[in-house]
This record gives structure tokens, C-alpha cells and sequence, in this order.
């Protein structure tokens, strides 16, 4: 089909050579058998990592009850097909959690009479949202019809219901960035009368914002669990609370960064009960799902998830410690947003590493399968015992 | 008002989607014991649907080079070689030189391999340990081997083996996740119960693809839109048979509607069992499994995830009710820290 495949049979060529070169004794050689039931898996298999555990202690010392993952699959072949989502998506979760957090700031900094919070607040939700805009379209297969989002709504589909939030979101969190440029407008004229009309419908639209910020927050959580992606999908119940916590906590790193300290006090609690929020949720995921809290622990959404823990702990101390120094505030507000990119990759990372190998597919299902036809009798008849292969 | 079981259990799909005179519904039957594996449904279907060419090439693992089902790909035929006696329980090749040609290494070094087949994932690459192990040893064929199986081995290490040949599609499911999560309404119902992707409408958000339990549907590279099996909607619509069953020469692939499939399956079952088949089971036949039941099922003789299908696939929407709820919980749990982030405190 196109004109730069390699020519037919080179993939078979290399096999061969592949073979040849790094011999039958890599993969365990032919006279040792890799049956079933191998307790461990053939040579070329390195042991799995085991997760390094931090707060082995204060983790209640609960050890990951990890079935051994005996089990056949179409020579090896993921099942399901792992998400196409690039890694716009990822980063979308982040930005749309900093939107989200962002604009609960800005919303809080003015009913309260903090204006240096509701400044940053509101740059802060317009800039995320934007980003959020286009990280989305970006990643769309076909980007140019990203407005048959709007033919539907549909609440089975997480994905709409997310349209419509963001498409109520979207334009309050702009009037309400907009509105702070209010005070550069000249004082007469055309521009005058805008001068004097933005702040009221800049503090109606920041409101607004806010009061849709917690569903921007805590709906991509629904949009990842609703997939038959097994890591994301079996972390339902956790997903939401720590978007919600990191969202939150991004939040608190704009507040953290931008405001002086006089004004910052609310970033610091906001900080401190995101980081709650988002260490409680993954620690849950990271413990509570047996075999698919396994691709969360391993690898690359492993490094990243530890990294977003450290930066989480390193943030909110500092926020906790730096009440009077502006640098190490804007420091740890720096940590907290590091921290959300972090996390949000590494759950995204997580489920698509699920995705792509059987075990999490196979291993899972025949559990629940063996659970259920415990309590009643299987009537798949006599062939369906356990494989005799 | 939307039925009760919309999202799980028993239902008939075409009239819960809002179709007031629905067609009964038609669906596959893919009976693999009389599978030969000649992949003419593969071709057929391609030829009908305008499916673009997935390109030729050797996957190194068995006579399949299709690999899984890809956007280019709407039927793909399983091959399957074990170390077991194919059915009647007689060891069918006693005296033929069978036996350990290739070693596990040769299925962990094919699972590598990817097919570009222009969509994406496509033909994913395999787990090479997940391949070794489901190779049990010396006893895999792991065909094309160097050389043809049981020479060199000598007569002591030959074993029985048997093939399993399956024809794999979309499952058409009463509960299908695909449409469900659909954001630009693309996935539709049809009157005859199956699901179709409409190419017009398809804005390649990739939903779908991760939410598809069997892994069916997949994103076309450069087209950038999903899709897969039709069900042949238009020929469906003329009244013919589709391209896949209208060309399998063995009637592995039977088409039908539902009921009537469901009651010839059973029987073809009972009477596989009777002859001494007793591996024979269905797959994807009841009406309350995880996914409401398959417009495409079918007459398995080993595990589903042999043929690299789920054992126990549930559509992921059943637990969306639970989901939103959880998101609501930490939407109000937001909206209370920053009122105490802000009420609270004294700076």
C-alpha cells in the first residue's frame, strides 16, 4: 500500500537473523520447556520490577497480592487495542485540571478581596483552557471536524458531556481574563465604556467558570475510567479524586507563583488539601487493583508517578515553610505544577501500558469468570475446564 | 424513557435505539470446527467494502499474516497450532514427521513483530514472555520454521498437534461500548441490530478504539478516521447475505437472524459434544453476559483468549452510573476545600 514498505519477506529475514544471532539459549533454549504452568517466565523475560514502595511503613506494610500470571493469548498479542490518544491527551488532562483549578482560585481571590490571586487566577484559566483547546483538536484523527462534537449530546459518552463543560467553560474563563484588561482601556470613547463594563461581567463570568471548574476537573477522570482499558478502567472510583486533587493543587501553584505572600494563604491550604486529594487517590490505585495496580508501579508510568509523589510532598512542604519568602513559595507552586504533569502522564502512561499486554486483559477476566461460576454451576459444559495444554 | 437495561442486560438493541419498526436481528454465526482457514471471507469482505490492501507481509508466527483486526482488516482469520490431538481424540499424525520444530525462542522473537498495515495500533506487536509461554515448549510448529517441522528432532519428540482456524469480526454487541462513547454520534444502530460507523461523520477522536472491549475497531493512518466491520449494512439493506458469508465455501460463517442462529449453534454444540468433542463450547451467544450478548458468535473448540478473544469481556458503560457519582463526590470534595481554603485561615 505505501511506497516505503520494506520489500516482501525482509521481516521474515530479519526473524532469521534475529534468530540466528541471538540463539535458542536467549529465550530459554528448545530443551527446556516454558509451559503453562512455569512458575517463572522464560529466559528472555526480565523479572518484573517489583514496585519500590516508598512509606513501606505508613502504606499499613499491606503486601500487593499479585496472582501469578499464568495464561495463554494469541501468541502474545494484546487483545485490545491500546488508545490512539497521543500524548496531547495527557497533557490535555493537565491543562484542563490547571484551568479548572486555576479559575477556583481566581473565583475565591474575588469574593475575597484578593486581587493578585484573581489576576493570576484568570490568566492563568485562560491561557490552560486554551491550551486545552487545541492539545484536543490536535489529537483528533480528522482536526477539522472537531466542531461534530457539537452535533450530540450524549451522557454516555464522557467525552461529550465534556464538550458541553468545556464549552460552557471555556468562554466565561475568556470574558473573565479579558475583564482584567480593563483598567489599560483609555477613559473615554468606545474603549471608556468597555472600561467601565468589563469588571462587573468579569466577575459574573469568573463565577461562572468556577461553578463549572469542578466538573472540568473531575469528568476526564469518567472519560479515561470509560474505557476497556483494564488499569484505567478498574481505577474508576479513584480516577475523578485525583484530578480533582491535582487540579486543585495546579491551582494552588498558579496562587503560589503570582501572588505575594500577604495574599497567598489560600494557595497554601489549597495546596495542601489537592496533595491530600491526589496522594490518597494514587495511593489507592497504586495498592487496591492486585495485578492492574502493576502497570502503575512499573515502568515509565511508575518513574513518573514516584516523580509526581516527591514533587507533591516537596511542593506543599514548601508552601507550608515559605510563608514569608516569595522565592521559595514560587518555588514549591513550581514543584506542585511539575508535579500534576507528572501524575497525569503517568496515569495516562499506566493504562496504555495495560492495554498493550494480554496479561492484564486475560488474567483479570478469568478471575472474575472462576468467581462467578464459583456460585453457580458453570454450564459451559464438560470443555470447559482449565486448559490441559 | 430509555429501558432499564439500556446500559447492561438482556435487551434487544434495534428498538431500545429508537427504531419503531425494527427488522429482526441479524447477526454472524462463525462455526470454527468446519473453519479451513482459505481466508476467502477476508479477501470477499475486502473486495466488497473497498477495504484498502493491508500490504504482504510475513508475520513469522504462523500462517496468519493478517494478525489481528485493523481498520484494513474486518475479518481476520485465527491460526492456531498446539501441541494436542485434533478432535475424536485419535492422535492424527502418529507416523508423520510432526513435532518440536522451532523453540519458544522463535514465538518470543515472532511476537516482536509488528505488520504495518497502514492503521494504528494496527497489528500491534506481541508480548515476547506472553508468546513463549503460550508456545508450551518444544512442541510449537512456529510456522514458517527454518525447516519443515519434525526433522532433526528425531521420532521420540514428535507429538500430536491440531489447528485451530477462526474467523474473527466485529461483534455487533447489544451493549456495544463503541457507540456508546461515541461524542460525534459517527456509530449508529441500524434496524437490523448491528453497529456501523458512519464515514462522514467520524472526526477520528479515537474513543471508541480504547473503548471496544475486543479490540475490533482501529484508526486508519493517514485517514485518521475509525472503522471497521459493517455487517455489510448495505447489502443487508438489499436483502443478500454479506460478502464474508456469502463466500465461505465451508459455512463456517453463517448468517441469520439471531434466534435462529442461537438455536442452530446449540444444536451443532450438542451434536459436536456427541461425537466426541467435548471442547467444543459457544462464545459470545447468551444474552446476559457482559456485553448483552453478540450479534457475532461463535463455536469455539479451545479458551477464548486462545484466539485472542477476551474470556469475559463487560462493557465498560455498565459502570458509568458509578463513575459520574464518583465524579460528582470529588467535584463537591473541589468545592468544599476551596470554600475552607478560603473561609478558613487567617492570612
Amino acid at each position: 500500500m505505501s511506497p516505503d514498505r520494506a520489500p516482501v519477506g525482509a521481516r521474515f529475514r530479519r526473524f532469521r537473523e534475529r534468530l540466528t544471532a541471538e540463539g535458542p539459549e536467549r529465550f530459554g533454549g528448545p530443551g527446556q520447556r516454558a509451559g503453562y504452568g512455569a512458575p517463572h517466565p522464560p529466559g528472555d523475560v526480565e523479572p518484573v520490577d517489583r514496585p519500590r514502595r516508598r512509606g513501606r511503613k505508613d502504606g499499613g506494610g499491606e503486601q500487593l497480592n499479585v496472582p501469578p500470571a499464568e495464561f495463554t493469548s494469541y501468541y502474545g498479542r494484546p487483545i485490545l487495542k491500546a488508545p490512539v490518544w497521543k500524548w496531547d491527551i495527557a497533557a490535555y488532562l493537565f491543562t484542563g485540571g490547571l484551568a479548572a483549578g486555576s479559575s477556583m482560585l481566581a473565583a475565591g481571590g474575588q469574593l475575597t478581596g484578593r486581587p493578585a490571586l484573581r489576576r493570576a487566577g484568570r490568566v492563568a484559566a485562560l491561557a490552560a483552557v486554551s491550551a486545552s483547546a487545541y492539545f484536543l483538536v490536535n489529537d483528533l484523527g480528522k482536526p477539522s471536524r472537531f466542531h461534530h462534537m457539537l452535533r450530540v449530546a450524549k451522557l454516555t459518552s464522557p467525552m461529550s458531556v465534556g464538550t458541553w463543560i468545556l464549552t460552557a467553560f471555556g468562554p466565561a474563563a475568556g470574558l473573565a481574563a479579558v475583564a482584567e484588561a480593563a483598567p489599560w482601556l483609555p477613559e473615554r470613547g468606545v474603549l471608556g465604556l468597555a472600561r467601565r463594563l468589563l469588571p462587573p461581567v468579569g466577575q459574573t463570568a469568573g463565577l461562572l467558570a468556577a461553578t463549572t471548574a469542578p466538573a472540568l476537573a473531575t469528568y476526564t477522570g469518567v472519560l479515561l475510567a470509560d474505557t476497556a482499558v483494564p488499569s484505567w478502567h478498574e481505577a474508576y472510583p479513584e480516577l475523578p479524586t485525583i484530578f480533582a486533587g491535582s487540579a486543585l493543587a495546579s491551582g494552588a501553584g498558579v496562587g503560589l507563583i503570582a501572588a505575594p505572600p500577604a495574599q497567598a494563604g489560600p494557595a497554601r491550604r489549597l495546596a495542601v488539601a489537592g496533595a491530600a486529594l491526589e496522594l490518597w487517590g494514587s495511593h489507592r490505585v497504586e495498592n487496591r487493583l492486585g495485578l492492574l495496580s502493576e502497570p502503575y508501579a512499573v515502568g515509565t508510568a511508575g518513574r513518573l508517578l514516584r516523580a509526581g509523589r516527591a514533587l507533591t510532598a516537596a511542593g506543599v512542604a514548601g508552601a507550608l515553610v515559605g510563608r514569608r519568602s516569595r522565592a521559595l513559595s514560587a518555588l514549591s507552586g513550581g514543584a506542585l505544577l511539575a508535579a500534576a504533569v507528572c501524575t497525569r502522564f503517568g496515569i495516562f502512561h499506566g493504562g496504555v501500558a495495560s492495554a498493550k499486554d494480554p496479561k492484564y486483559t486475560v488474567v483479570p477476566q478469568r478471575e472474575r469468570a472462576r468467581q462467578r461460576d464459583g456460585q453457580t454451576p458453570d454450564d459451559s459444559g464438560p470443555g470447559a475446564g482449565p486448559n490441559p495444554g | 424513557m430509555p429501558d432499564a437495561n439500556s446500559l447492561y442486560g438482556p435487551l434487544d438493541p434495534a428498538p431500545d435505539a429508537g427504531w419503531v419498526d425494527a427488522e429482526p436481528r441479524m447477526g454472524f454465526f462463525t462455526d470454527t470446527s468446519v473453519c479451513i482457514g482459505c481466508k476467502a471471507c477476508e479477501v470477499a469482505c475486502k473486495e466488497w467494502n473497498a477495504v484498502p490492501a493491508s500490504g504482504f507481509d510475513l508475520l513469522g508466527m504462523s500462517y496468519d499474516n493478517t494478525g489481528a483486526l485493523t481498520a484494513n482488516s474486518w475479518r481476520h482469520v485465527a491460526f492456531i497450532e498446539q501441541p494436542r490431538p485434533a478432535g475424536h481424540r485419535t492422535p492424527p499424525f502418529e507416523g508423520n514427521p510432526t513435532g518440536a520444530a522451532v523453540s519458544p525462542a522463535s514465538a518470543a522473537v515472532a511476537a516482536g513483530v509488528g505488520n504495518d498495515s497502514g492503521t494504528d495500533p494496527g497489528v500491534p506487536p506481541g508480548q515476547p514472555p506472553a508468546a513463549a509461554r503460550m508456545a508450551a515448549g518444544p512442541e510449537f510448529l512456529g510456522m514458517p520454521g527454518a525447516q519443515p517441522p519434525g526433522r532433526g528432532s528425531g521420532a521420540e519428540s514428535r507429538t500430536d498437534f491440531r489447528w485451530l482456524m477462526m474467523s474473527d469480526v466485529c461483534k455487533h454487541c447489544t451493549h456495544a461500548a463503541c457507540l456508546d462513547v461515541c461524542p460525534t454520534g459517527s456509530l449508529f444502530r441500524t434496524e437490523f441490530g448491528t453497529v456501523v460507523v458512519q464515514e462522514d461523520i467520524c472526526n477520528g477522536c479515537g474513543y471508541c478504539i480504547s473503548a471496544c472491549p475486543y479490540g475490533v475497531i482501529d484508526q486508519r493512518k493517514g485517514d485518521g478516521r475509525a472503522w471497521k466491520c459493517t455487517l455489510c449494512y448495505d447489502r443487508l439493506g438489499a436483502g443478500m447475505t454479506p460478502a464474508c458469508a456469502q463466500a465461505c465455501p465451508t459455512e463456517s460463517i453463517q448468517y441469520g437472524p439471531l434466534d435462529e442462529l442461537r438455536e442452530r449453534a446449540a444444536q451443532r454444540v450438542a451434536t459436536l459434544r456427541e461425537r466426541g468433542v467435548p471442547e467444543a463450547r459457544l462464545y459470545g451467544h447468551d444474552p446476559t453476559d457482559g456485553v448483552g450478548g453478540d450479534g457475532a458468535f461463535f463455536l469455539l473448540l479451545d479458551e477464548p483468549e486462545v484466539y485472542g478473544l477476551p474470556p469475559d469481556p463487560v462493557v465498560t458503560t455498565r459502570d458509568l452510573p458509578k463513575m459520574y457519582k464518583r465524579a460528582g463526590l470529588a467535584a463537591l470534595a473541589m468545592v468544599a476545600a476551596a470554600v475552607a481554603a478560603f473561609v478558613g485561615g487567617s492570612s
